[in-house]
């Protein structure tokens, strides 16, 4: 019992497939600048990536080595569309704004990376709980990128106003660079620079270390 | 494991996977297509009132739209007919039947190859009389069709809105046709000068000073050819093949 609650927990802080991992950031640039549809990208994610590794898990013994990343590609891509018909049938608005992103979780890396690298190896149960905790890992990075872009890039939050803006007769000059999409990339580098400082364990090892200079300048000249 | 990789197993679960895979898809699909229908429909009507100006957002579309009369037109003679009910007409399949659309030629400026005979129009009527007049306008861009509402005011010559609901132009510079900032430079120019079509977009910002600022719109920047597109399907669709002989009946009341 205790690996399923590690493999739920783990991901969300000390194994985050974002910040440890470098996955899947094209989509946490794309779709953080308001909440409520980084919120509808977080849960298709979380979704996708737990049915998939569930399903990958389920027939992991049947699949031949040699098709394997095909058979994950097909089983993911199914689940994508399926969460996208759902999504044009029930939350048109949001699907709108989405557009091609939620066609794009199939190329999400965390998808990929946890059917490949989780649910070949391990019980269906185990696998749809590591996908939960991935997606949740994922979520926490969004959704904490899309907090701070809506409320100092249109001082919102879920779209109600927090600060008043000037153009509204408020005080708050909005900052426009944070609807933008490069803004994500400092937000995300400033998270993992936190989360790292905070567990030093995560950073990862030097390749090359420079060797001290051991000539003196005058030699060197 | 080694009997997994030969070939006969390996075929195997492929096909067997596709059709799984296949029968999901497919029954999400059918099941779902319902669902989806009504959301376009209402998308569509969500355009139709915003062309207009006169979407409320948080208010039921379906409850809004309730003051809107839609009515089919006769582009021929340029008055209202009966000849097709407007339960199940849709203009893209009517524009693409060679019995009930014409071919262009060269009078394709909007570059829409057929012209449909007939077409939707959408009125809003306030104390017995047309207050604004909402017309289905498309034509080709630098990438794509774009498909839109143009609103017109009373006097069927004043811009009451213009808005795009489908395109596939660049975002940031074509695609910027739906830009509010730019969208609302639109409201109150005027179509027609001397009974000719005039409306244009020009490089540059349009001010009071320029000559016929009321015929001229600032055009998109980085966008030339989508600006042009903009151009030609609205001198096109207000022009002699498109809605000229309608609006001129509005107005002297024939429709």
């Amino acid at each position: 019992m205790s690996t399923m609650r590690e493999a739920l927990s783990k991901p969300i802080l000390q194994n985050n497939p974002i910040a440890l991992q470098i996955l899947g950031i094209c989509s946490a640039l794309a779709v953080t600048s308001s909440l409520k549809v980084t919120l509808v990208m977080c849960i298709s994610v979380t979704l996708v990536t737990a049915c998939s590794s569930f399903a990958v898990s389920l027939i992991r013994k049947q699949i031949p080595s040699s098709i394997r990343i095909i058979v994950q590609m097909v089983i993911i891509a199914s689940l994508v569309i399926v969460v996208d018909q759902l999504l044009k049938a029930y939350a048109f608005a949001i699907s709108k704004q989405l557009s091609v992103f939620v066609g794009l979780i199939i190329t999400n890396c965390i998808v990929m990376g946890r059917a490949e690298g989780y649910a070949m190896k391990n019980p269906p149960l185990a696998s749809f709980v590591d996908g939960i905790g991935n997606g949740l890992g994922y979520s926490v990075v969004l959704m904490s990128i899309a907090v701070v872009r809506e409320l100092l890039g249109s001082g919102k939050l879920f779209g109600y106003e927090i600060l008043p803006l000037i153009t509204d007769g408020g005080w708050y000059v909005p900052n426009g660079l944070l609807l933008l999409p490069p803004s994500a990339f400092f937000l995300i580098g400033i998270f993992i620079w936190v989360l790292r400082s905070a567990k030093p364990d995560q950073v990862e090892k030097e390749e090359f270390k420079i060797t001290k200079n051991t000539r003196s300048v005058k030699e060197a000249f | 494991m080694a009997n997994n990789d030969s070939i006969p197993r390996t075929l195997l679960v492929a096909v067997t996977l596709c059709i799984v895979c296949a029968l999901v898809v497919a029954s999400a699909a059918v099941m779902l297509k319902p669902a989806q229908v009504i959301n376009k429909a209402l998308d569509r009507k969500a355009n139709i009132l915003a062309a207009a100006g006169l979407l409320v957002p948080g208010e039921s579309v379906e409850e809004q739209f309730k003051q809107v009369t839609t009515k089919i037109v006769d582009l021929e003679t340029g008055k209202f007919t009966d000849e097709i009910a407007i339960k199940g007409f849709e203009q893209a399949k009517v524009a693409k039947d060679s019995a009930t659309s014409i071919a262009l030629g060269d009078d394709d400026l909007a570059k829409i190859r057929r012209r449909e005979n007939f077409a939707m129009v959408y009125l809003i009527e306030k104390d017995g009389k047309y207050d604004k007049v909402i017309l289905p306008v498309r034509g080709y861009g630098l990438w794509s069709t774009l498909y839109g509402f143009l609103a017109l005011e009373n006097d069927f010559n004043t811009v009451a809105g213009l808005g795009f609901y489908d395109h596939g132009e660049t975002p940031g510079l074509g695609g910027e046709v739906d830009n509010p900032k730019w969208k609302a430079i639109w409201p109150g120019k005027e179509i027609y000068s001397d009974g000719d079509v005039a409306i244009e977009l020009v490089k540059g910002s349009v001010d009071s000073s320029t000559p016929h600022a009321d015929n001229k719109v600032d055009a998109l920047s980085g966008a030339t050819l989508t600006s042009r597109g903009v151009s030609n399907l609205l001198r096109f669709w207000m022009g002699e093949l498109g809605y000229k002989s309608f609006l001129s009946n509005l107005r002297s009341g024939e429709a």
